[in-house]
């Protein structure tokens, strides 16, 4: 077995160990605090070793037999070590172990055996991701895919008792799962054309050109599908606003830097399928570009901060699919990577202020930068990474998809994702300005951020910062070295549209120069946006319309034909028995009668007919 | 006399006794009933057994008449303990079996 194999497993391996621990010792799961330490623990060994794993940098594939069949196993599992989930692996790690550490500052006023449940989840989540990364078949792809979408569910509903985070947790699971119905149908209809669900497989077809070409459109669009869901492309977008309801950490976690981003990473690692349909790569990366300029208008008029980083979350995975459409999953894939750094930060960020604050409104905040500097510092540097500000990371990725969707030829696709860079640099410092430089509210935001807390935040602003000297120096630590560099048109477009969008910002917001209620882009789809263009809406009517309907279709056949038949044979049954019963007077001479009569008629029958 | 003559009888004198086992309303008109008819039955037996010579036909008759006895005795002592639960030996009153 190659190192690289061995390592992997390892990094698989050490958060289900902890899940397993959590999950079968419950006195040390009740502990609360021990259980996240020894997860966390778990975590920080596991990403030593993806660390390791990076610096040896080999390519390696084990597979092995899993479901036997007729002349060889009918599906495998394996690992896949390679330049695509080696830094992924990293990052999910990287992140977990974050999250995880900032968690334990966090939460640390929850009783402990729901903490010691969180950790539970949180390992199972790590081991989940990490199998759906190493995944080297599309059946195993989706079993962890399902995986990270329950730890979701359960993770977004760690507040059960509250109404609305149970109701969301639901809404996740279910949006989620609409999409996931079409990945495991594309699934099954790729095994029955070709007979294999392993990637490497696949690909070999699709070199040689021995796949039916006919069928798969299909099949590729219902995989794409179940990247739809996850990755919350319109119109399944809807439930990822909603899974703010979780805890922050959590949102950091799943609905930033890793579990959003698997419908991307997945169409990355299977990108030469989807290169053989070059129409639905099309459709793919007008879908992308539209979901991101629609999340992007509805963060401008979001008030509630991690809503706000809900839908530029949205947006990015939309830029991310974008890429992948115009024939640049690499571009896509950097942005995935570096987003993950960035986003999750901001995330974390948020995290502090509402801990500072206890409250969610960016207009119920204010002078947090001058009250907590170094928690303003690490978000002002995850804002200016996501608007795409030169020389942070998010500047090159950005520019590389930006580059990527114009060189394809998509121009529509372009302006939409070039007014989107705009909209996100003025949506994000909308927020600065608010919560950060505006005239603070009310009494003074005194409650104290844990030490945990705000060293990952400071180390997670550092990162940002090295990957964007790292991008600068050219050292391609995240990418293949092969960057050609973009046009300086397409340089220069994207600082002036962040800095435009910064500009315009701190003239609404700062200045007071513009009344924010006149600016165009608010008044003329402020209110559709602030009402979410109505999608939930639709979804609503459609679930009520559709599904309530045929479900009382259902129940009327079942209440009045399947149990009617039923009381009708028995309704009969007891008829029958009331009239029988008539015929039983209790007097001894009436059954004289009939024994009499019957030996006489059976006399006169063998006398007469026999 | 023929043996036609004998059954004949036996035929007349079952068909009273079922008569009276149908009508009478008091059970032990009702018993009485009974006993014609097991006598009925008797006589065809004597007969039988007088005009085809067989023995049998007596020692039937016998045992009929020990285990109609036998009947009576524990009918009778029914009838009584009927009396005294319910007061009455009125066949039509006594219906606690009607469905």
């Amino acid at each position: 077995m190659p190192a690289s194999v061995t390592y992997a497993l390892g990094v698989l391996g050490l958060p289900f160990l902890s899940f397993l621990v959590l999950g079968l010792v419950p006195g040390l799961r009740r502990r609360g605090r021990a259980a996240g330490i020894v997860s966390t623990s778990a975590m920080a060994l596991a990403l030593v070793i993806a660390l390791a794993n990076w610096r040896l940098g080999e390519r390696a594939e084990a597979v092995w037999a899993w479901l036997p069949g007729d002349g060889g196993p009918m599906a495998t599992v394996g690992v896949v070590v390679d330049p695509l989930s080696i830094p992924m692996l990293v990052l999910v790690c990287l992140i977990s172990f974050l999250v995880q550490l900032y968690s334990l500052g966090y939460l640390h006023e929850e009783p402990a055996a729901s903490l010691g449940r969180y950790y539970a989840w949180q390992s199972l989540f790590a081991f989940s991701m990490l199998g759906l990364v190493l995944a080297a078949t599309f059946l195993q792809m989706f079993v962890f895919w399902e995986l990270v979408g329950l730890c979701s569910y359960l993770l977004i509903g760690y507040w059960y008792e509250r109404p609305a985070a149970a109701r969301a947790a639901v809404k996740a699971f279910w949006v989620t799962k609409l999409g996931d119905l079409g990945f495991v149908i594309g699934i099954v209809m790729l095994w029955s054309a070709t007979g294999t669900f392993e990637f490497a497989v696949l690909f070999r077809m699709a070199r040689e050109g021995a796949l039916p070409v006919a069928g798969l459109g299909l099949a590729m669009f219902l995989v794409y599908l179940g990247a739809v869901g996850k990755s919350a492309q319109f119109p399944l977008h809807i439930w990822l606003p909603d899974a703010m309801e979780g805890p922050t950490p959590v949102s950091a976690l799943i609905h930033a830097a890793t579990m959003v981003t698997a419908g991307v990473y997945m169409v990355n690692r299977a990108y030469p399928l989807f290169a053989l349909v070059p129409d639905l790569l099309v459709f793919i990366g007008w879908v992308g570009a539209f979901t991101a300029l629609l999340a992007a208008t509805m963060a401008c008029v979001e008030s509630d901060i991690k809503r706000v980083l809900a839908y530029s979350t949205v947006s990015q995975l939309g830029f991310m699919m974008a890429a992948a459409g115009a024939g640049a999953p690499a571009a896509g894939f950097q942005h995935l990577l570096t987003h993950g750094i960035f986003k999750a930060l901001l995330f974390l960020g948020a995290g502090c202020v509402i801990h500072m604050v206890g409250t969610n409104d960016i207009f119920r905040m204010g002078g947090l930068y001058r009250a907590a500097p170094w928690v303003g510092i690490p978000f002002i540097v995850g804002t200016l990474a996501l608007a795409g500000i030169w020389p942070l990371p998010g500047f090159f990725s950005k520019e590389a998809i930006l580059e990527g969707v114009a060189h394809a030829h998509l121009t529509v696709p372009f302006l939409m994702l070039a007014l989107t860079a705009f909209l996100t640099a003025f949506y994000m410092f909308r927020v600065v300005f608010i919560a950060f430089f505006a005239r603070p509210h009310g009494p003074e935001h005194g409650h104290h951020v844990p030490g945990t807390m705000d060293v990952v935040c400071r180390f997670l602003g550092a990162v940002t910062i090295l990957l964007g000297l790292d991008f600068l120096l050219g050292k391609g630590l995240l990418t293949s070295g092969e960057q050609a560099g973009a046009p300086a048109w397409l340089t220069a477009l994207s600082l002036v549209l962040a800095v435009g969008g910064i500009l315009l910002a701190w003239a609404t917001y700062q200045r007071h120069a513009v009344d924010p209620g006149r600016l165009a882009i608010l008044r003329g789809i402020g209110g559709m946006a602030r009402r979410r263009y109505g999608l939930d809406v639709l979804f609503g009517a459609f679930y009520r319309g559709i599904m309530l309907g045929f479900s009382r279709l259902i129940g009327w056949i079942d209440r009045y034909l399947v149990d009617g038949i039923l009381n009708a044979l028995s309704a009969l049954t007891l008829r029958a028995g009331a009239g029988l019963r008539r015929i039983q007077s209790g007097q001894p001479q009436d059954y004289v009668y009939g024994v009499a009569f019957g030996v006489l008629a059976l006399f006169v029958w063998v006398q007469l007919f026999r | 006399m023929s043996l036609h003559a004998y059954l004949v009888l036996a035929a007349l004198v079952f068909v009273i006794g079922l008569y009276g086992v149908l009508t009478r309303r008091n059970a032990v008109g009702i018993l009485l009933g009974i006993e014609l008819m097991l006598n009925a039955v008797n006589i065809n037996l004597v007969a039988f057994a007088r005009f085809h010579g067989d023995v049998a036909g007596l020692i039937f008759t016998l045992f009929t008449i020990a285990i109609t006895v036998a009947e009576v005795a524990v009918g009778l002592a029914i009838v009584i303990v009927i009396f005294r639960v319910r007061k009455t030996i009125d066949a039509d009153h006594l219906d606690l079996l009607r469905g």
